[in-house]
């Protein structure tokens, strides 16, 4: 017993000598990065560590410097595997190693536990990818994204479907997960305030493939447009079964819905479905052909966070330099002050951490491929 | 109308998939009194070699009936085989075990098989190339598709012939005669080793065709689709009477109908207050009132305690 609290005194000694190294500005500033970079959505994860990485390697190599001393940034990329319980543990890594900000994660729910962990440790966090609304509204003043919210999405879905589409009579659907079921409100208050009639609610779970009896629900209620909150293993066998029985509503869905998976799944019944992400495609960023240009000749192709995680990496270096700190607590409230031209767009955040004007973009099935159609952005 | 026909009809072809998983259950429990948890898994095998020899044969430039029939085979006589070796090498030496063991074994099986088809055709899911006949027909108002159909029929084929076999083959009376009593059935010469196995290769044949046609009817399958499927389908056994093969036929009809229905009217049943999220939930309490008023399940003989 006493051998393992002396280890454990050692061990709090050791940590606490590293973070004061960095603290002090020293002339390496550590900057974690989490996200799945193994399993299933390792793809998406190595695209966000990529995105970094080409912003790190190109701001060292512009010698940058904080509070006039010269610095190096350095990037510890963490595996959290997307899973929450991984995710704590690699935060609490990440924390014990000293780094002055994290960019991550990936999923929000690996996001959401992480930051109290950050939040806790005085650490800024920026995720490039998480959406769901709660990450920035646990009164944690370290909790920042760099892409539109959930709620933000919802109340475009909603405006869209009503007034772009038309609808008049929406069925809604939602999985029961946050993501889901957030959103499936979030479209549910915004239709209604524009005076649509929701005819339908119906729910399934992440697991399911049949939903035939739901469907058969909705068909009985003769909605114009179906809405599922959700991801696309559900998506895609929901809108065959649609067509299956009959149905010949429109398809509208989140980003969870818009991916090629979901066209692969659904096969023709996917023509003419509505989706939405959060973020412009890359040809419309402002910046974007420049940094995809830059990015593939590096890494191949991008698929998706790359260049969000590429303008959080930029966001955090700006605040220190202007700072003239790497130490969280003075640089935080200059990055909450962030007035930053990306790649991505324009980021300033409002008193949450939330983009203040995140865009979305609203795409459709057309000929087998997502073709993008409209983008919202407040101005 | 043809809102209620509907959800009859789709309570009947989800039902009609529990039946041919929950055979495969019940059979083996009958014999052994085994939970073969590992059931569950077999049937996602068997679609997921299904469509991998499909999207070979289409590569191969095959014609969709023939490759219908070989993707078949192929997962048949893989899943027989996987089923031979699940029962030669993770039951048959726990045989004389006390039952907990070869239960923890089989939950162990089912974990592996999940890994094992899970690093082969990834975690994605997997989408099941059209190759079945995609025609949609209308009986009393409701939408029909031929993959339903032929759910249907082959459902009612395979049960007649598994009662067939049963009833009226020397390879049914040894399995009988071994669900009675396995030591007594052996001092009269059954040769109980060999019909253990044909009872697994045919509870794994017919996993195979119920993944298959689970495969085609959602159009993709994933390494973890035979987990809830056989969950569903041991509960659908154990409504009907484990180890009762018109109770595993009947149980299964019966949940799939209780899930759709359910589904479909909780909501006006009670007013509104429950949704469809309550699908589940409502099919497992109709399995609990079951089992608190009949133990041994609807068809299920009583149990009488051995001596």
């Amino acid at each position: 017993m006493k051998a393992l609290s002396l280890a454990v005194c050692a061990a709090l000694f050791l940590t606490g000598c590293g973070h004061k190294a960095s603290d002090q500005g020293g002339d390496v500033v550590k900057i974690g990065l989490a996200a799945p970079l193994t399993g299933p959505q390792a793809q998406l994860g190595q695209d966000m560590a990529n995105g970094a990485r080409l912003a790190v390697d190109e701001i060292n190599a512009g010698h940058p410097q904080i509070g006039g001393k010269p610095v190096t940034f350095r990037l510890l990329a963490e595996d959290d595997q997307a899973d929450p319980k991984t995710a704590t543990n690699v935060a609490q890594r990440l924390v014990d190693d000293g780094v002055a900000a994290v960019i991550g994660h990936m999923n929000s729910g690996t996001t959401i536990p992480a930051s109290r962990i950050y939040y806790q440790a005085g650490i800024a966090q920026i995720s490039p990818s998480a959406t769901a609304v709660k990450y920035t509204h646990q009164g944690f003043d370290t909790a920042f994204r760099v892409m539109a919210n959930d709620a933000q999405q919802g109340t475009v879905l909603g405006d869209f479907a009503v007034k772009t589409l038309g609808a008049h009579r929406i069925a809604i659907i939602d999985d029961r997960t946050a993501y889901g079921q957030g959103l499936a409100d979030q479209f549910e208050r915004t239709v209604k305030a524009l005076g649509a009639d929701v005819v339908d609610r119906e729910y399934t779970t992440d697991h399911s493939t049949d939903f035939m009896a739901i469907l058969t629900n909705i068909k009985a209620k003769k909605p114009d447009l179906v809405f599922f909150g959700g991801m696309d293993p559900q998506a895609g066998p929901m809108i065959r079964q649609m067509r299956q029985l009959g149905i010949s509503a429109k398809f509208l869905g989140g980003d969870g819905v818009r991916t090629p998976q979901f066209i692969t799944l659904a096969g023709p019944a996917a023509e003419g479905a509505y989706a939405s992400t959060p973020g412009l495609p890359i040809g419309k960023m402002p910046k974007g052909p420049e940094f995809q240009a830059k990015y593939t000749a590096k890494y191949g192709p991008i698929q998706q966070y790359a260049p969000y995680a590429y303008d959080a990496v930029y966001v955090l270096a700006g605040a220190m330099e202007k700072a003239g700190s790497a130490d969280p607590k003075t640089f935080l409230p200059v990055l909450r002050q962030t007035d930053y031209q990306g790649v991505t767009g324009p980021i300033r955040f409002d008193a949450n951490g939330d983009l203040t004007q995140g865009a979305i973009t609203l795409y459709q099935v057309q000929k087998g491929a997502w073709v993008p159609l409209q983008t919202f952005q407040k101005h | 109308m043809d809102i209620l026909a509907q959800q009859i009809l789709n309570g009947l072809v989800l039902g009609s998939i529990y039946a041919v998983v929950a055979l495969g259950y019940t059979m083996v429990y009958g014999i052994l009194e085994l939970i073969n948890f590992a059931h569950g898994e077999v049937t996602m095998m068997g679609a997921m070699v299904a469509i991998s020899v499909i999207g070979l044969g289409l590569a191969a430039g095959l014609p969709a009936l023939p490759l219908i029939v070989l993707a078949m085979l192929a997962a048949i006589a893989a899943c027989m085989l996987l089923g031979l070796g699940i029962e030669r090498f993770a039951y048959r030496p726990l045989r004389r075990a006390p039952r907990l063991a070869p239960l923890i074994t089989a939950i162990g099986m089912s974990i592996l098989l999940q890994n094992i088809a899970m690093m082969i055709w990834g975690k994605q899911y997997i989408p099941f190339p059209p190759v079945f006949p995609q025609g949609e027909h209308r009986i009393l108002g409701a939408h029909v598709t031929d993959v339903q159909i032929i759910i249907l029929i082959t459902t009612v084929l395979l049960m007649l012939a598994l009662t067939l076999l049963v009833k009226h083959t020397r390879l049914g009376r040894a399995m009988r005669a071994i669900a009675q009593s396995q030591p007594v059935a052996q001092l009269m010469g059954v040769n109980v080793n060999a019909v253990v196995a044909a009872t697994f290769a045919i509870g794994s044949a017919l996993a195979a065709v119920a993944g298959v046609l689970v495969a085609a009817n959602y159009g993709q399958a994933q390494y973890y689709m035979g987990f809830l499927l056989g969950l569903k389908a041991f509960s659908a056994a154990v409504l009907g009477g484990i180890g009762n093969i018109a109770g595993a036929m009947l149980g299964g009809l019966l949940l799939g109908l209780i899930e759709s229905l359910g589904a479909g009217y909780i909501g006006q049943l009670t007013g509104g207050f429950l949704g469809s999220n309550y699908q589940d939930v409502f099919a497992f309490f109709v399995l609990i009132l079951v089992l608190v008023f009949r133990p041994s399940g609807l068809l299920g003989e009583r149990v009488v305690e051995r001596a």
